[in-house]
């Protein structure tokens, strides 16, 4: 770990029961502002229960999770975004009836409040989504766009606006080209090099060795839901990330499966 | 030409049932030239359609979030019957003016507190539970028609304005009815709802994806609760011009009305599956039907046609509905 800096988000020792189930076991975590981190594993290696813990879907039965600095308590999902964690899910979690700018600011319309009412300021609206598509270099024909008529490429895109448009410090994707055309991959993959540049920790659960070694600057394993290896990707190669997966370290490209002998 | 156009699609959605009016109106006057434009005969057809019109409306906003209220016609019923009731008591105007609306908001906020507390699969089951409960409460305080209201309060569903600065434009029983008047309030009021403010956005994005909604930090269940109060609202102000209308309050008001309201709004191009449609479709809808019973009552045609018309035209819309959603969807 970096001496210079204090990691943005950190979780130390956290272990997680389903009942009679240890889902985590003494996980220790870290990403810096900034930073790509992929995190790799088998299913069930806890990938998703510990992505689910630092968007507060989730609570640890022990640990603690700190954030820039400050031990924190996610009680849910709408805690953990207020200090700027955003979850960006698998199916986008978009509504389709719904165009671009809607979709990027719903459940947090910018406009007057009027009692329990907020009267919408739909130019506002539009500017704004306009503007942080532009930052992010997504390019849409229009932002009055119903969402579905975007391609998959397109919708993980606006997927990622919206987990982004309130200055996210923390944005989690769970497998964010798992659903797309290859073709669509490369635009999603540079989308998360632009958040980095503009300082975002983005933590990436994949499969795909090619996403990982593309997008990312370290890769975390777990296994039967431990901690089991931690690499910058200097470090580390694409065949040993693959033989963590599967438990195994000193994986070499002869052990691979893929290998033509 | 119908796959992959959301041009058509977009066209279809938002003048395809302006067109039908249109057409609709110019069949009937070439069958009726006589009778069909006369003020009479429109100010009738106005007077006549403004409480399905107020139930319409109140569906309209359920049924973007892809749910059904089957209870608005035995909501009327009760709201009829309880405002009869309490004007026959001697209740003063301005309180029975309010009883209407506020029996059907509490009626609704027991269909949205029921089936988002209860959890039930579908809120088809809620209300038609409410269909049945709020039938049987209006048999049980009246099984008789209550007539003879105060003058106030059949105001807003008899009055009709024939004198305008001073001029008399139209002669009794024309004239423009004080029902039309209310139903464009309500009207531009809901869509200013819908289309203006956070709820109303949140409403259309429950009917298109209630994940999405849920994950966005929506209150989906809250916000199911003022949809069905909306809709109850809207049967309590049908039963005012209801009982405006006739001067009386009867028990089997209402019955079978859920039934043109879905149809109303179905034909007016809001999707059953959720999250699209217009008011102004809504009223297009309620016209559509409106027009046809006037159209086929005035050639003396059969009332059962009037049905199987009707049906078609459902079965119709809905298709027309299906073409719409294939033109959207890209392949």
């Amino acid at each position: 770990m970096s001496v210079t800096q204090t990691p943005l988000l950190e979780a130390k020792g956290v272990t997680k029961y389903f009942g009679a189930i240890t889902a985590l076991r003494n996980v220790n975590f870290h990403v810096n502002a900034g930073e790509a981190l992929g995190v790799v594993g088998d299913n069930g290696a806890g990938k998703s229960t510990l992505m689910k813990i630092l968007s507060g879907l989730y609570q640890p039965s022990e640990g603690q999770l700190i954030f820039e600095g400050r031990p924190v308590h996610f009680s849910s999902p709408r805690v953990a975004r207020n200090s700027g964690i955003e979850m960006v899910y698998q199916d986008f979690a978009l509504a389709g009836n719904l165009p671009i700018y809607e979709n990027i600011y719903l459940g947090r319309e910018p406009g007057t409040k009027l009692g329990g009412l907020t009267i919408i300021d739909k130019a506002k609206e539009r500017e704004m989504a306009q503007a942080h598509l532009d930052k992010l270099k997504i390019h849409v024909k229009s932002v009055d766009q119903p969402v579905e008529e975007l391609s998959g490429g397109q919708r993980q895109a606006v997927a990622i606006a919206r987990a982004t448009a309130f200055d996210a410090k923390v944005v989690i994707m769970d497998e964010p080209t798992a659903a797309l055309a290859i073709k669509e991959v490369g635009k999603v993959l540079d989308l998360i090099k632009t958040l980095k540049e503009h300082g975002v920790a983005v933590i990436m659960i994949s499969h795909r060795m090619d996403d990982i070694f593309y997008a990312c600057d370290r890769v975390m394993a777990l296994f039967h839901g431990a901690n089991f290896a931690d690499a910058t990707l200097a470090e580390t190669n694409r065949n040993e990330v693959i033989g963590w997966i599967m438990g195994t370290r000193d994986h070499t490209a002869q052990l691979a499966h893929d290998r033509v002998h | 030409m119908i796959s992959n156009n959301p041009a058509l699609s977009r066209f279809l959605e938002s003048y395809g049932i302006i067109v039908v009016v249109l057409v609709m109106m110019a069949i009937l006057y070439a069958t009726q030239p006589a009778t069909f434009l006369s003020a009479t005969n429109l100010s009738n057809i106005i007077k006549q359609n403004a409480y399905p019109a107020m139930l319409a409306l109140g569906m309209f906003v359920v049924i973007i979030t892809a749910g059904i209220d089957l209870s608005v016609g035995s909501v009327l019923g009760l709201s009829i019957i309880c405002l009869a009731v309490a004007d026959k008591a001697g209740v003063p105007w301005p309180i029975v003016l309010l009883i209407g609306p506020l029996v059907g908001t509490a009626c609704g906020l027991v269909n949205g507190l029921g089936y988002t507390l209860l959890k039930l699969p579908h809120p088809f089951i809620m209300t038609l539970g409410t269909l049945n409960i709020a039938r049987g409460l209006t048999s049980l305080i009246s099984q008789a028609p209550i007539s003879g209201l105060q003058p106030e309060v059949r105001f807003a569903g008899q009055k009709v304005f024939t004198e305008f600065f001073g001029v008399q434009l139209f002669t009794p029983p024309a004239g423009i009815p004080f029902s039309l008047l209310l139903v464009v309030v309500c009207a531009v009021a809901l869509w200013f709802f819908l289309n203006r403010t956070n709820m109303g956005r949140h409403i259309f994005a429950i009917g298109g994806n209630p994940q999405a909604a849920r994950v966005s930090g929506i209150d989906v269940d809250r916000v199911l609760v003022y949809v069905y109060a909306i809709c109850g609202f809207f049967a309590g102000l049908a039963a005012l011009l209801l009982a405006g209308r006739t001067d009386s309050g009867f028990p089997l008001a209402g019955v079978g009305n859920e039934l043109d309201a879905i149809a109303a709004v179905i034909i007016g191009g809001a999707s059953f599956f959720g999250g699209r449609g217009t008011v102004l479709g809504v009223l297009a809808g309620v016209l559509i039907m409106g027009l046809l019973r006037n159209g086929l009552n005035l050639n003396n045609i059969s009332p059962f046609w009037q049905q199987i018309l009707i049906g078609l035209i459902i079965i119709i819309a809905v298709y027309i509905d299906v073409l719409r959603r294939r033109a959207a969807t890209r392949k």
